[in-house]
């Protein structure tokens, strides 16, 4: 499928989305799943700002920032890792892929440590509404971000075993697309819960 | 090649400076309307840069370009006028 697609031509060129169109499908599903929940977010919020703008001054904002700084860089190495390989790079690609693995699994780190000061505060999906929501949306996305981790463990063994190449290379595409998506879902949930009021 | 990567380094400072400044925002205690409005249209431009370069869906057929970016323009404005009703 789109096997035409893993030429080396610039992105500008193609009809098409990079990578499978399977993962696009995968991807527009996910994306309505997560519209849902922020619009609901939305919705809610309105009807108990108060409520809202208290309990968003409990979050840790640098950490949703220094969360939102690695999963851009994390991104920005793979869309690297992806124009290596292109140019045939594999080496290069191999790198950037696991620069991008490293930033990725610094987010979970920080994660980890926020959810941590949150459960052993006592806080939990039931202390109120802003928790309900501020748990079920970033633990969904954490869960993307676990999955995307392992998508990209597999992209990096497989380019270190040399199975991309400048002709072959639509697997990277695929999972990199995955892995955007991943990032651009944080890029809005990080401003609509951690700072807007 | 060359052209490429220049293009991509832009686009992750770009994203830095974006985060930044929404981090500030938020840390200096800014809050209204034209903060909320402030802070979601650079979510915008930050999503925007991600779905054109980062997933590369620049020139790609329109369709696809609707379906995602149409996600992105959704979700702010849904956001936004749920802000305007809350507040």
């Amino acid at each position: 499928m789109h096997s035409e697609l893993t030429d080396t031509t610039d992105h500008d060129d193609r009809p098409y989305p990079p990578g499978d169109l399977a993962i696009w499908v995968f991807i527009l599903a996910e994306l309505a799943a997560f519209a849902l929940l922020f619009v609901l977010y939305g919705v809610v919020r309105a009807k108990h700002v108060d409520l809202f703008n208290e309990m968003q001054l409990t979050l840790d904002r640098n950490a949703g920032a220094l969360n939102t700084v690695l999963l851009i860089t994390a991104s920005w190495c793979v869309a690297r890792a992806v124009a290596a390989i292109r140019t045939g790079a594999d080496r290069s690609s191999a790198r950037w892929m696991a620069c991008g693995i490293l930033a990725g699994f610094g987010f979970l780190v920080v994660k980890v440590f926020e959810y941590s000061a949150k459960f052993d505060a006592g806080i939990g999906l039931d202390t109120n509404l802003f928790y309900m929501f501020y748990i079920s949306l970033t633990f969904f996305h954490f869960m993307h971000v676990v999955l995307g981790l392992l998508i990209l463990g597999f992209l990096l063994l497989k380019t270190l075993r040399g199975g991309y190449s400048a002709d072959d290379h639509l697997g990277m595409e695929t999972g990199a697309s995955y892995w955007h998506m991943v990032d651009l879902v944080w890029i809005v949930l990080f401003p609509l819960v951690y700072v807007m009021r | 090649m060359k052209n490429r990567t220049f293009h991509l380094d832009l686009v992750w400072a770009l994203l830095l400076a974006g985060t930044a400044y929404t981090w500030w925002l938020g840390d200096s205690g800014h809050a209204g309307t034209g903060t909320v409005m402030a802070i979601l249209a650079i979510a915008g431009i930050k999503g925007a840069l991600v779905i054109r370069e980062f997933m590369a869906l620049r020139g790609v057929k329109l369709l696809w370009q609707i379906a995602v970016f149409g996600w992105l323009l959704l979700v702010l404005a849904v956001n936004m006028a749920a802000y305007w009703k809350g507040n």
